[in-house]
Parts: C-alpha cells; sequence; structure tokens
C-alpha cells in the first residue's frame, strides 16, 4: 500500500460524512441528497462521484471490480481498480460473480447481481429534469411535490415526433413509486436489471455533488404511456464473438469498407461465454490465443 | 354586497384582504365573493391593485392580513393560504386555471402545441398517449386552431393563436375556476373580438368561474356578470355589470365609464 495517505485515500471525516449521506440516501429512495464532493485526483466527468462513494464503502476484505462502458480493461476501469489497490490494498478482480464492490460507468454487468454485492454507478447529472426546467429550485420543488407532468411531455414530444419513445440511455425511471431518477447514463436496455435488484446500489455526482441510492429489492419503473410502453432497444446481431442474444451490444467498426463487428459491451460475459465454449461467427476458440 | 344570501356557499370568499408594498398599499379591505360558474370582472386604471387582487385571490401571494377560502366541490372549504403546497398545486393544475396576458409566461415555447395542451392531462396522471393526444386535438379544434398545427411549435404561432392555445392549455382539465389577467391585452382588435367570443362562449358552455382583471369596460360589459371596480387599492364599487356601467354610484366610476371612447 503507498505510504501517506490513508486508507482509500479519503480522510476518515469525509469518508463518515459520505456515509452519512449514503444512509440518508438508501432510506429515501431516489431522493438526491447534498453532499460536501471533495477534489480528487481525476478530473470531473471521470468518476469522481462514484470513487468518493467506493472509497467511502470499501473495507479490507472487499473485492473491487471497476468497468467503464462495460469492459475491465479501458483506461478509466484500470486506472481507478489500480488507484484503490494502491490506497486501500484491496484485491481487485474483472470477475463480476467474485466482487463484492462494482463500480461503473455506463453499464450494469450482465451477470445477475446478488444480496451480498454493491454496485456504485459514476453520475455526470443527477437531475432527471435538468434539460426541461433550468431552475433546480423549481425542480426540487417538482421533486417535493412528485409533480412529474414535464417529464412525460419530453415523452410525449417524442413520442409525436418520432413514432416511439427516443431516449435510448439515461433514461429516467421511477423509484418505489414515489422520486423520478435518472439511472446515469447506462442504455435503457439494462432499465429493466435496476428493478427489484438484489444487490445495493449506490450512485455518487461529483461536480454536482448528490448522492442517490436504491435499496435491495426496490420497484424501479421505466417511465412510459400505456400505449407506448417502455422497450429495451439492441443490436439486431448476436455478439460476433461469443453469439449471445442477450446481452449490450457494442458496434465497432472494424475496417474502411463499411466492416461491422458487434461484440458483447460487458467483457467479463464474452470472456466467460467464450471460455464456456460459444463462439460467435466472427470469434475464435479461447484456446487459439 | 351583492343579492346571493349565503355567504359561505361561494366558490371564493376573500375577507379583509389587506397588502401593502412598503410604504404603498396594494390592497385595502377588499372582500370578494365570486360563486360557482359566476364572471367577476375587476376593473380599475393601472397601478389600482387589480393583478394584486389577482395574485392574491390564486395564493400566489400572501395578503399581509384577511383570508382568501376556496369551497372545493364536496363542499368543504380550504384557506388559500395556509393549506398545505401540495394540496394548492393540485388545485392549480385540476380545479384552477390562469391564463395569462402574455400567453409566453404560462406555454413551453419548445414543446409542440399538442404537449402544450396535454401537460395538464398528464401532471394530473394521464398516461395513455393517443387519449391524451385526441383530447389535444379536439381542445385545439375547440379553440379554432388547425387540428394538424398540433405538432407545431407555439413559436411558429400568431399572438392571438397563442392566446387561444393558452385557453386551450387551461381549460383542458375543466376546471372550476378560471383567473384571467388581461386576456386580450396586446391584441388588436379584430383578433380580442373573436377571442372574446370564444372565451364567453367556452366560459358559458362549461360553466366555468373566472375572475377576470382588465382595463377594457367593453370586455368587462361583454363577458362578465357582475364587475368590481378598484381604485388605490380599495374596491370602490361592485354590482351586477350593466348596473355598474349604466348607473355608476361612484365618481371614480362615472369618470371610468364616461371616459371610454365613443366611436
Amino acid at each position: 500500500m503507498t505510504e501517506g495517505y490513508n486508507f482509500a485515500y479519503l480522510d476518515e471525516q469525509t469518508k463518515r460524512m459520505i456515509r452519512r449521506a449514503l444512509l440518508k440516501a438508501v432510506a429515501i429512495p431516489g431522493h438526491q441528497v447534498p453532499f460536501g464532493s471533495r477534489e480528487m485526483p481525476l478530473p470531473y466527468g471521470w468518476g469522481t462521484g462514484g470513487i468518493q462513494v467506493t472509497a467511502s464503502i470499501l473495507g479490507t476484505n472487499d473485492v473491487l471490480k471497476v468497468i467503464d462502458q462495460g469492459a475491465d480493461d479501458t483506461t478509466n476501469a484500470v486506472s481507478i481498480r489500480r488507484f484503490f489497490a494502491r490506497t486501500a490494498d484491496v484485491a481487485t478482480t474483472t470477475h463480476t460473480a467474485d466482487a463484492t464492490v462494482i463500480q461503473t460507468r455506463h453499464r450494469i454487468p450482465e451477470k445477475t447481481l446478488r444480496d451480498n454485492q454493491i454496485i456504485v454507478y459514476q453520475v455526470p447529472q443527477p437531475e432527471p429534469l435538468y434539460r426541461l426546467e433550468s431552475s433546480r429550485v423549481e425542480t426540487r420543488r417538482m421533486h417535493g411535490l412528485a409533480d412529474y407532468g414535464l417529464m412525460h411531455v419530453k415523452l410525449y414530444e417524442d413520442v409525436a415526433r418520432f413514432g416511439q419513445i427516443s431516449i435510448s440511455y439515461d433514461y429516467p425511471v421511477l423509484v418505489n413509486q414515489r422520486y423520478l431518477m435518472s439511472p446515469s447514463p447506462i442504455p435503457a436496455f439494462d432499465n429493466p436489471k435496476m428493478d427489484r435488484m438484489p444487490a445495493l446500489q449506490l450512485f455518487g455526482a461529483g461536480r454536482e455533488k448528490r448522492i442517490y441510492a436504491i435499496p435491495p429489492w426496490t420497484a424501479v419503473r421505466s417511465l412510459d404511456f400505456d400505449d407506448h410502453p417502455f422497450r429495451a432497444i439492441n443490436a439486431s446481431e448476436p455478439c460476433g464473438l461469443c453469439g449471445a442474444t442477450d446481452s449490450y451490444l457494442d458496434e465497432v467498426v472494424i475496417d474502411d469498407r463499411g466492416g461491422r463487428l458487434f461484440v458483447c459491451s460487458d467483457t467479463d460475459h464474452c470472456a466467460e461465454r467464450r471460455a464456456a465454449g460459444h463462439i460467435g461467427k466472427d470469434g475464435f476458440a479461447e484456446a487459439a490465443e | 354586497m351583492t343579492a346571493v344570501p349565503n355567504g359561505h356557499d361561494g366558490l371564493i370568499t376573500a375577507r379583509g384582504l389587506y397588502l401593502s408594498f412598503g410604504a404603498i398599499p396594494a390592497l385595502v379591505d377588499v372582500d370578494i365573493d365570486l360563486w360557482p360558474g359566476e364572471v367577476l370582472a375587476v376593473v380599475g386604471e393601472s397601478g389600482s391593485g387589480k393583478t394584486t387582487l389577482l395574485n392574491v385571490l390564486s395564493g400566489r401571494v400572501a395578503p399581509d392580513a384577511g383570508a382568501v377560502l376556496y369551497t372545493d366541490p364536496e363542499g368543504e372549504q380550504h384557506d388559500v393560504h395556509t393549506m398545505p403546497a401540495p394540496a394548492l398545486r393540485t388545485l392549480h393544475r385540476s380545479d384552477w386555471g390562469f391564463v395569462h396576458q402574455d400567453p409566453k409566461q404560462n406555454l413551453r415555447m419548445n414543446v409542440s402545441a399538442g404537449g402544450n395542451v396535454g401537460e395538464r392531462l398528464m401532471a394530473r396522471g394521464a398516461r395513455h398517449y393517443g387519449t391524451i393526444r385526441a383530447e389535444a386535438i379536439d381542445w385545439l379544434t375547440q379553440v379554432e386552431i388547425d387540428a394538424d398545427r398540433v405538432d407545431d411549435l407555439p413559436r411558429t404561432f400568431s399572438g392571438g393563436m397563442l392566446q387561444r392555445l393558452q385557453i386551450a392549455r387551461t381549460l383542458v382539465t375543466h376546471p372550476r375556476l378560471v383567473f384571467m389577467d388581461e386576456p386580450t391585452g396586446g391584441l388588436d382588435v379584430s383578433v380580442q373580438a373573436r377571442l372574446l367570443d370564444l372565451i364567453r362562449t367556452l366560459v358559458a358552455r362549461l360553466g366555468i368561474a373566472a375572475v377576470l382583471v382588465t382595463h377594457d369596460i367593453a370586455v368587462a360589459r361583454l363577458l362578465a356578470h357582475r364587475i368590481a371596480v378598484m381604485q388605490r387599492g380599495r374596491v370602490v364599487e361592485t354590482g351586477l355589470t350593466d348596473q355598474v356601467l349604466d348607473d355608476p354610484q361612484h365618481a371614480y366610476t362615472q369618470l371610468l365609464v364616461s371616459s371610454v371612447l365613443q366611436v
């Protein structure tokens, strides 16, 4: 462990402050709790909120997994994982099943999470109404009075203009039939996974200085119309590497002649399937690597 | 004050309203009664406290003294200024409506006409797109806006159309009471005439009660059942419209009536 830093970088007073905010957030599912966000050794937008929440809940026995857009091997994921390996000396993993704390940006892992796991989301904009109502005083009042007609006006406009609700990520949800919440920029495909999830879900927005949470087994409903129900959108092809048809896929440009490859965005899920012998049309057996 | 005997059956009963802005008294000892289905015009010159009265009656501004009581459909009375904020908000988006002089204050200019009309329905819990849209189109037709403009943005509408759109947006939830602040202000005369005709028809057909603030005596005569004349924060004369305008008693009302241009 790196000398000269407190366990998991943040000082104990800050962690206590964040834990108090977390307790309040868990007590009021979906409600944004203000907290004193600290300067972190990475820029806003790279996960300063998520990293502070993770630092506050991490214990010596925890096993940490960090994903960025579903992948364990991108810059953001690698840096944050190494950050905690150095400052907290915790075990890290890329396997969803082995992790006790999962910090994520823009995805929920494909594997169903268990009740002894915690998932921490990095949130750029915690206010679901911010594009529709510029005044925070007014949006707070709307949350206080559960006055969410405006969000449905946005959905109405989508259907009137495009014939369907065209929100593909950061799809607004109603938590516990009360608070309107931004699920952070996860694809709408992942929204159903939040509903009655056995794991505790924590959300940290560092620049906006807000923390919110969804306790285990809480109802999370994606907003929709009775005659235009919520639909999870995904690519129409199976994963090119592992052949999965039920996972969220990234579209990768592979040459300059219009070549496309669809692959699982969850790298751990894809690798696990390939190791189990599932091979897609562009894939190859793990052993051949 | 009026011929109706039981003061407790009024839709709105305001007693002893007083409000001052610093040293300037905006409302002094104002009593107002409004019965279901009745249109009350508040007339007076600029600065006489008309708009302040409207804001106090609708619960947007609290008076220094006095109370405003609202009787809900179940016959229960609520003090508008002491009721909880969520209840007042619910009133404002279902039972009540507010028509501003400037429609841009009320409308969402970057949301289509249909979305503007549908907002109050959705705020009240409507969750069926087809029904919301059908109702929006129905209301646009009722205020004489072409149904195929339902997806157009309000900024492509003319001033008169915007005002009619605002009325459709307000009336879509069938409110019992509408507050109107100079609804025909800033429109040219022919558009005004059409709009007045429309408001009169809708109010009569739906049995809506309204408090109408205007400085235009002609508007008051056309729309209102009763009239209250204000001067320097006081209601100086009140009574049936024709009675007040044809036989004004107070000196200020006489001045007001006689100063209307006869063409």
